[in-house]
């Protein structure tokens, strides 16, 4: 799906597509008539007529026709325009289903609300089920973030020490690409999510899968990677759950490998990519909060087989 | 009239002067004495800094503030406070058990301390360790003025860093 604001999926975006409609089609005319008089006065010739009291009246009626057909243009614009901000930022539905978007320098967390989806945390892969309104309560953890999908809904701010709420909903499944819309720092152009709207059975399959904690290590390799894991730097920021990995400060990783991309949209999910990722995040994504890790061979591959696992 | 020229070419030429700090993102692995793991020897990582080595962050502004960050993401805030001190020791005064070298408050970090100091040794890379020096040294004044960081994000508990009460040390180790 292109990521476009011209093609809605849902009727959040519906509205302000057709505003925008209006709006361009008024606004043509409105321009095409307007240099059209223009060139008619500056072409048409002078006549002997022109300064008659009879031809002066006649132009201030004119005048005065088109000063009102302005206002009530405007007065349609504005009204239209009330209109589509009441249906893009009404008052939520209240069997909405509420998901908290949380902005980091530069990434995405999504957390499921309700006990007892609590413990999911989805980051960059927002999943939602067709047809039901969503509410997205958001913060920033950091700087100023936008939450923006173009085919679904306008923009929303994260500031970080307040709330604020925005509706979306998906008429159609899919995936939908997101991206900040505020400027955050260094990497603000590599702050993407995916929005995956699924049917509401396969939406319940997916926040089951993502309920479970971590499979346990299942042989060798996987032993060997979950504890180089658990022993070196990956443990102080990202959470793994089910086993003793539970710092917040990176994404969570604990169904890493089941998310289609990973650095928030900047590459897909691949062994390749994780290893590069791993050894030198920076020459990626530079000033990413992810250290560069000099990590050895075998322990790498230990360590991509360990996360691969993380379904 | 012709002075007001010369001023505008003053003011011209000074912008010259100007320079972006760098942040060496791409460099970060290298930057900093010793690669985290690959000179990992039976007895410990790596030969230790020798003494007298400044924090290769000690005047980057960016280095500093990353390590403010880290102070609190890697919860040294937990023992430390915000330089008050509490559990462990303070770090915004002038008395330090284990003096004012970097390469000391390195190995602090990195081997740990008796009576509560545990090593991070592995679990924070090098450079890191090292924006965490900048950082600690700041609270007390240790690092540029200008590289200091000037206010905190949470509520202020202190003077910020490029107001510290012990301006101007030099690093002599003990009162």
């Amino acid at each position: 799906m292109i990521q476009s604001p011209l093609s809605p999926a849902g009727p959040q975006a519906a509205a302000i597509a057709s505003l925008s409609t209006v709006f361009f089609t008024i606004c043509a005319v409105v321009y095409v008539l307007t240099i059209g008089a223009l060139l008619w006065a500056i072409f048409r010739r002078r006549q002997a007529t022109d300064d008659a009291p009879q031809t002066t009246r006649r132009l201030g009626v004119v005048v005065a026709a088109a000063g009102v057909v302005t206002a009530l243009t405007l007065v349609a614009l504005t009204v239209s325009d009330a209109a589509a901000q009441r249906r893009v930022n009404g008052p939520p539905s209240p069997d909405a289903m509420l998901i908290e978007a949380i902005g980091h320098q530069w990434w995405w967390d999504f957390t499921y609300q309700g006990s007892p989806l609590e413990l999911v945390s989805s980051p960059n892969e927002l999943h939602i089920p067709v047809g039901v309104p969503i509410t997205i309560k958001a913060t920033s953890r950091d700087v100023i973030h936008s939450f923006w999908v173009p085919n679904l809904t306008g923009k929303r701010d994260l500031i970080p020490g307040m709330t604020t709420h925005l509706s979306l909903q998906a008429d159609e499944p899919g995936t939908y690409r997101g991206q900040c819309a505020e400027f955050c720092g260094h990497q603000h152009a590599h702050m993407a999510f995916l929005v995956v709207a699924e049917p509401m059975e396969q939406f319940q399959q997916w926040i089951q899968r993502q309920r479970s904690g971590a499979p346990q290590p299942s042989n060798d390799e996987q032993k060997r990677g979950h504890d180089v894991f658990m022993t070196g730097p990956c443990v102080m920021c990202h959470t793994i759950r089910a086993t003793s990995a539970g710092a917040r400060f990176g994404p969570d990783l604990t169904h890493v490998a089941s998310r289609r991309t990973i650095a928030a949209g900047t590459l897909t999910t691949s062994r390749e990519h994780l290893a590069d990722w791993i050894r030198d995040s920076q020459a990626v994504k530079p000033g990413n909060r992810m250290p560069p890790n000099v990590v050895r061979p075998e322990n790498l591959d230990a360590l991509l087989t360990y996360l691969e696992t993380l379904q | 009239m012709s002075r007001v020229v010369w001023c505008a070419v003053v003011c011209v030429l000074v912008q010259a002067a100007c320079d972006r700090e760098s942040r060496p993102f791409k460099d970060l692995a290298k930057v900093a004495g010793r690669a985290p793991v690959e000179s990992q020897t039976p007895l410990y990582a790596g030969a230790p800094a020798p003494p007298g080595t400044p924090s290769p962050f000690h005047e980057s502004g960016w280095g500093i503030n990353e390590g403010k960050l880290l102070y609190t993401q890697y919860n040294c805030a937990g023992c430390h406070a915000h330089g008050g001190g509490g559990i462990g020791p303070a770090l915004m005064d002038d008395e330090w058990r284990y003096g004012f070298d970097p390469a000391g408050i390195y190995s602090t970090i990195v081997e740990g301390r008796p009576n509560g100091m545990p090593s991070f040794r592995n679990k924070i890379p090098d450079y890191q360790v090292w924006q965490l020096v900048a950082y600690v040294q700041s609270m007390s004044g240790q690092t540029p003025l200008t590289a200091s960081s000037g206010r905190d994000d949470h509520m202020q508990s202190r003077r910020a860093e490029n107001n510290s009460p012990y301006q101007g040390r030099t690093q002599t180790g003990h009162k």
